[in-house]
């Protein structure tokens, strides 16, 4: 119980995200109508692919501190943990985006910014493969992905606020502002941003675990 | 420490000096590029729009500065970057190839801007403004690069990977340039640029710290 209570935590929030998402009322708005709701599966894949790709980046900077493989390993896994979440991301957005904006890719900033994320995480991926050395592999990739992680911030927070976007509570469009986020989306958003988050570190903490028992039965097989 | 970096930044300079092919080769890269580009639009027999002249010219600039900065660490053999590394410290190295690299950059940059515009035309209003963007992107371009490169050179396949780990990493430092240097064509006052330039020189900033951090692990192995 200790150690899985927060796998139940997990089962418990993405239900309810999934029936209280699709049941429960929410606000009208113009444009938005229903796919409001995408509120509570769309948005938190942002927030999760940040999460995860900073827990990424702390492990790099253990990893570089420790060179311990077990922080590479956690390192590689929150990466690709957060690559699926921004593939996920990417996709439900383009589907809302198709019956809100007309058309799935109409090159708002934050979309952009989410598509050259994602090409750096790829970059990172073909630059571990591209390295034959275990400890090279883990030390090169670890540089790259701080180094990548610190040239995203500027991306992520000056280039979206550069120029408007389209997405809801930007330049004028109606949104989730503090004055219209009302406390009916805020009781799913936030337990759904909880949930989403753990998913992804529940998918990272499974497959650090095989990365782990496969590098011990390489070490007892030589 | 200074006195480190000027002597590494010298030994830079004697070496380019005594093998010119690299810069000259780079200097015929970017040469050619634009007569390329300047013979492909004559097809179409109407001169070019600025828009296009913009982005066109800086994403000449971007090619030649990855092919550039990607010699900078693979142009010496491993056993020569051994003796630097008992002789210099790694932050010294670093920075002092930083600085080497936005000096070869901007050089090759202005010339490329001449031969650019007498080629393709010159639509630039500002053109203290355009120069001062190419003196930022230079120096933000270098920053960036200098230490993928020494990533890449770690590497079997390194220009394909030195160009896929720089685009997506270069993408503020381009749409800055990019916006600066439009800002310099239209002829719009310089106080509407200052958000992009201070968003320039911010990046250099983060870029050159990162290079100094993490240079040292990279060097070890």
């Amino acid at each position: 119980m200790k150690n899985y209570w927060w796998k139940i935590l997990t089962v418990l929030l993405v239900a309810f995200t999934l029936i209280g998402g699709l049941l429960l009322e929410v606000p009208r708005l113009a444009i938005l109508n229903e796919t409001i709701r995408s509120l509570y599966f769309h948005v938190p894949m942002w927030f999760g692919m940040t999460i995860l790709f900073t827990v990424s980046v702390i492990y790099s900077i253990k990893y570089l501190r420790s060179q311990n493989s077990l922080d590479d390993f956690k390192a590689v896994e929150f990466a690709n943990a957060g690559i699926a979440f921004g593939v996920l991301g990417m996709v439900t957005g383009m589907i809302w985006a198709n019956f809100t904006w007309g058309e799935p890719w109409s090159s708002d900033p934050k979309q952009n910014a989410a598509a050259i994320a994602l090409l750096i995480y790829f970059a990172y991926m073909v630059l571990r493969n591209a390295l034959e050395d275990e400890q090279q592999r883990a030390r090169i990739g670890a540089i790259y992905n701080v180094f990548a992680f610190a040239a995203m911030i500027p991306l992520l927070f000056i280039l979206p606020r550069l120029t408007d976007s389209l997405h809801p509570g930007n330049g004028g469009n109606p949104g989730f502002n503090a004055y219209d986020l009302d406390s009916k989306l805020r009781a799913v958003f936030y337990p759904s941003v909880i949930g989403w988050t753990l998913v992804g570190v529940w998918l990272a903490s499974l497959r650090v675990r095989i990365r782990v028992v496969a590098d011990k039965l390489l070490e007892r097989g030589s | 420490m200074l006195k480190e970096i000027n002597a590494l930044i010298w030994k830079e300079v004697v070496l380019e000096w005594r093998q010119r092919y690299a810069f000259n080769g780079l200097l015929l890269y970017i040469g050619s590029t634009i007569f390329i580009a300047y013979l492909s639009f004559q097809t179409y027999n109407q001169s070019l729009s600025s828009a296009t002249w913009n982005v066109l010219f800086w994403i000449i600039i971007l090619f030649a500065a990855v092919n550039a900065i990607a010699k900078s660490f693979i142009q010496e053999s491993s056993g020569r970057q051994l003796y630097y590394y008992t002789l210099a410290r790694p932050e010294s190295i670093i920075i002092s190839k930083v600085i080497y690299n936005a000096a070869l950059l901007l050089v090759i940059a202005l010339l490329g801007f001449l031969l650019y515009s007498l080629v393709l035309g010159n639509p630039v209003e500002q053109l203290g403004l355009f120069i001062l963007g190419i003196v930022l992107g230079s120096i933000a371009f270098s920053s960036s690069l200098t230490l993928i490169s020494g990533i890449a050179s770690k590497t079997a396949n390194s220009s394909t990977i030195m160009a896929i780990l720089a685009f997506p990493v270069l993408v503020p430092v381009m749409l800055m340039n990019i916006r600066i240097s439009w800002n310099a064509i239209s002829g719009i006052p310089i106080s509407d640029s200052i958000a992009a330039i201070y968003g320039l020189v911010a990046i250099n900033l983060i870029m050159i710290a990162m290079s100094f951090l993490l240079f040292p692990y990279l060097w070890r192995s």
